[in-house]
């Protein structure tokens, strides 16, 4: 049984995270801000009445700020450490079987996405950058500090 | 059988238990009667049980240590050390084989003939086996007679009650919008009563004693000292504070090391103490406490210290701080050097704590749990360690305010007050850019929430409110906000790492309307915000009082009576609720009493008739120095004060009626309650009479209960009596001519200079005296 994985959109690039895991999709309305901390924390939303923190997937990846006044965003909940997060995305896809191991990107990419890569794993839809959703929750700053 | 034996098992468990605190407590006072007889009752209980069972090896043992004790009751023997020793590596022994018996194994090998011939008077002491730490936690957390339940079912249950409190009020909103039959609100209330009672059970099932984490802790520093040739005393307080059930086993494992380590690095061996001029017997004392959302626990020890500079020395040497770095780090950051990885100032290796390893582990595990340890010492004078842990999932009592339209909510226990910004004896400046607010006389820091959050707030400043914090363990500030909300009681979840990282937040938590809150942290904004903190100990101490605040809207508990009467208690004056089985309610001294744990209360509302069998369930009210049990029936709901009061024409239990959530309620005056339950003994025939000018709940609900069981009538300014003496709040203006004295209160406990006659408000002993002497100075 090969791993399955969630196909997303962030910042027009169609990448894949670990569908293991995404708890749900979720669809965010209101978004309360959390003044003060990290950029790539969009803030705080409960739309199935927990709490979860929001995460910037462009801030995270400093390809510039995901629009959130249009109202309706689509995002992947994924739980780390026991708290749980919503990673907001562009669109989401589909739930597709990897193919192959990650293996290295040798080419020259973003630092954002440099990052949060965990490699290129095969697909049905061809090649997708396999994305590691820790690196993608803790930001560019805490790879800063460390 | 088997079924026996398990009984017996748990039985046994159960009790050895419970008698860990004990044999220790016996071996310092082996003079100790009941002491020795609970002892005496165990060993007596499991020779009883095993000639039953054909457990010889158990009976013998057993056996030997009651003859032995036997003798002891009788004064037939001195309890020595010896002797202790001897008994307790019995009980050690018995301990073993029921664990044993419980695993079904074989019995432990060894021979007991050792153990019984230290027994006998003058024999050698055994040494007693040692009981590692991993021993005493399984022992202690082999809860009997009950059933194991993962923490993630009731996590998952409290949630879902959550979300039914949720949902309730919003039913609520919609009942309340639209026109209702009365059997449909009354169906309604029914429903609520049962979920805020549901609520109530399901919390307490997550909560636990912090006893159970300390019981075990007596018996461990005996062992420790025994094994180290030292002598110490251990002093435990506040093991009623109540605490997450998964939180306890969380900090078990750095209790256990800092207070290893206090043992084997901090106190001396008696010889060095004598010398440095202290008791031999060296003192640790582990006290807990709840602060605001925090429990805080104190391990401190009157031992040698840490020595800062050697710290510093060995940081440079091992490379964690440069020497530029060294130079410029303050007392408090020299001693924090002993969380790193890898030193340690002890100069030998021992079995005990190692060397070195340790306390950046203590601290990794500690944060790791959303909390903090900080260090104090003085070198030669102790050390004194603290672990602040959050209260997780927790129900807690906060307020909302609002910046630029946004809520947050604010723990209630940290609050002091709340003043208008432009109200009277309140004044705001701005002095080379920092907030300046005097509240009546008092200077306190002022820290703008729109400020430090970056926020754009449009509310002028001079209309903003002033929240009054008092963070834990830190000074005063004030907190200027846009408007205050609510009272609400918020459940509380830890936020996300990156959200912690601003340091201003608590945790989040859902309003009614299933939007996310934030909760702030006080002492995070004192921070950010620059407010400078004077760590003054006593002051954090002292001023532990309970939370008090200020606002027209005064929360109350509703509730139904025995009786069936629908009433309302100040939330300020519950400390909290208790369930005791009807059995321990007797009528003695002249009035119903309740024994609740160790205290035994006087009990209101409830008449002996009333009580019947089973369970009863009272509230424990506390005026901050009194307790006083009232009985209920259920607890209806929380509420507020909002509509008029209708006071009763007379004094008595009830102080009047108010329409809470929209039906009438009396209200109880906890007052009354405390003056005639606990005060009546030390009324005198001709009342002296008291001014208390100016409405604060302070003064309503915590002085006057006070000045009343010191034999005063309570009046205010309304009143046009002459008063004895009058009571005030430093910086407030009196009235001329109001009375032969005025006793001041001030709300630090230092004095304000030399000729500051003005009292510490919770300085009870010398408000007493005052009081007193103001009476005896009055003409006969």
């Amino acid at each position: 049984m090969n791993e399955l994985l969630l196909i997303v959109t962030i910042a027009n690039e169609r990448v894949a995270l670990p569908a293991a895991a995404v708890e749900s999709v979720v669809e965010l309305d209101t978004l309360i801000p959390v003044p003060r901390a990290a950029p790539h924390v969009a803030g705080l939303s409960a739309p199935l009445r927990s709490v979860l923190t929001v995460i910037d997937c462009m801030r995270s990846l400093e390809l510039g700020d995901t629009d959130c006044s249009d109202g309706i965003r689509e995002a992947a909940v994924v739980e780390l450490d026991g708290h749980h997060y919503a990673l907001i995305v562009d669109l989401v896809e589909d739930v597709v079987e990897a193919l192959s191991e990650p293996s290295p990107v040798r080419a020259a990419m973003g630092a954002g996405w440099e990052r949060v890569s965990q490699g290129i794993v095969e697909t049905e839809n061809g090649p997708l950058l396999l994305i590691d959703v820790a690196a993608l929750i803790a930001g560019n700053e805490a790879k800063a500090a460390a | 059988m088997d079924d026996l034996i398990a009984d017996f098992v748990a039985e046994c468990r159960e009790m050895l238990e419970a008698l860990g605190g004990e044999i220790v407590a016996w071996e310092a006072q082996p003079d100790d009667r009941a002491r020795l007889d609970s002892i005496f009752r165990f060993v007596h209980t499991v020779k009883g049980n095993c000639g039953f069972f054909e457990f010889p090896r158990l009976e013998a043992l057993s056996h030997a240590a009651e003859d032995a004790l036997a003798d002891v009751r009788a004064g037939r023997r001195h309890a020595d050390g010896a002797l202790v020793s001897a008994v307790l590596a019995i009980i050690d022994r018995i301990g073993e084989m029921i664990s044993a018996i419980e695993a079904g194994e074989d019995m432990p090998a060894g021979d007991d003939s050792m153990l019984i011939a230290a027994l006998a008077p003058g024999a050698e002491g055994v040494a007693a086996p040692v009981v590692t730490a991993a021993d005493a936690a399984t022992r202690a957390s082999a809860a009997p007679r009950t059933i194991r339940l993962s923490v993630e079912l009731l996590d998952r249950v409290m949630s879902t009650v959550s979300d039914m409190v949720l949902a309730r009020n919003e039913l609520a909103r919609r009942l309340r919008e639209s026109e209702t039959d009365v059997p449909v609100d009354g169906a309604f209330e029914r429903l609520s009563s049962i979920i805020a009672e549901m609520r109530d059970a399901i919390t307490r099932t997550r909560m636990q004693r912090i006893e159970n984490l300390f019981v075990g802790l007596p018996r461990m520093v005996r062992d420790l000292s025994a094994e180290l040739g030292k002598q110490v005393l251990v002093d435990i307080e506040g093991g009623d504070v109540e605490l997450d059930r998964e939180m306890i086993e969380m900090i078990r494992d750095p209790l256990t090391h800092i207070i290893r380590n206090a043992v084997d690095h901090g106190i001396e061996k008696p010889a060095d103490r004598l010398k440095a001029g202290k008791r031999e017997i060296g003192v640790l004392s582990v006290s807990a406490r709840q602060s605001g959302n925090q429990i805080l626990i104190d391990i401190h020890d009157d031992g040698r210290g840490i020595d800062g500079k050697k710290l510093v020395e060995k940081a440079i040497s091992s490379g964690v701080v440069t020497k530029e770095e060294a130079a410029t780090l303050s007392p408090r950051d020299q001693l924090a050097l002993i969380f790193s990885a890898g030193l340690s100032t002890a100069a030998e290796v021992t079995a005990i704590s190692g060397r070195g390893v340790g306390m950046d582990v203590v601290r990794s595990n500690v944060e790791r749990i959303g909390g903090i340890v900080e260090v104090d010492s003085k070198l030669g004078e102790g050390t004194r360690m603290t672990l602040r842990v959050p209260l997780t999932l927790t129900i807690i009592p906060a307020l909302t305010v609002s910046i630029a339209g946004q809520h947050f909510a604010i723990p209630r226990s940290a609050i002091e007050e709340i003043v208008r910004a432009n109200g009277e004896a309140v004044t705001l400046e701005h002095l080379g850019g920092a907030g300046v607010a005097t509240i009546r006389g008092r200077r306190v820091p002022e820290v703008s929430l729109a400020a430090i959050l970056g926020l754009d707030s449009k509310v002028d400043e001079q209309d903003r409110r002033l929240v009054v914090l008092r963070p834990a363990g830190g000074d005063v500030y004030a907190l200027s906000v846009d408007r205050i909300h609510d009272h609400e009681e918020l459940v509380v979840k830890p936020a996300a790492p990156a959200i912690m990282a601003t340091g201003l937040y608590a945790g989040t938590t859902l309003a009614d309307d299933g939007s996310p809150i934030l909760l702030m942290d006080p002492a995070g904004i004192a921070q950010v915000g620059g407010v400078k903190l004077e760590m003054q100990e006593r002051t954090a101490r002292i001023a532990e009082g309970p939370a008090e605040v200020v606002s027209k809207a005064t929360p109350v508990l509703l509730f139904r009576g025995l009786d069936g009467g629908r009433r309302a208690l100040r939330l300020a004056v519950v400390d909290r609720i208790e369930e005791v089985p009807a059995s321990s309610i007797k009528q003695s001294a002249g009035q119903l009493r309740v024994q609740v744990g160790d205290a035994i209360l006087p009990l209101a509302g409830a008449t002996a008739e009333q009580l019947g069998e089973g369970k009863v369930r009272l509230f424990r009210l506390n005026d901050g120095g009194y307790e006083v049990g009232y009985a209920f029936a259920e607890v209806i709901d929380f509420a507020s004060i909002e509509n008029e009061i209708i006071h009763a024409d007379r004094l008595g239990e009830v102080s009047g009626v108010s329409l809470i959530n929209g039906q009438p309620a009396e209200l109880v005056d906890a007052h009354w309650l405390f003056a005639n339950y606990v005060g009546s003994a030390s009324r005198s025939k001709e009342q002296l009479v008291c001014l208390v000018p100016g409405w604060d709940p302070w003064m309503e609900n915590m002085l006057r209960p006070l000045v009343e069981a010191a034999g005063y009538r309570v009046i205010d300014d309304a009143d046009e009596e002459r008063a004895d003496v009058v009571i005030a709040s430093v910086g407030e203006d009196l009235p001329e001519e109001s009375s032969n004295k005025t006793i001041w209160l001030r709300p630090e406990p230092e004095p304000n200079g030399k000729k500051d006659d003005s009292i510490y408000r919770y300085d009870r002993a010398g408000l007493l005296m005052a009081l007193k002497s103001a009476g005896a100075g009055r003409g006969k």
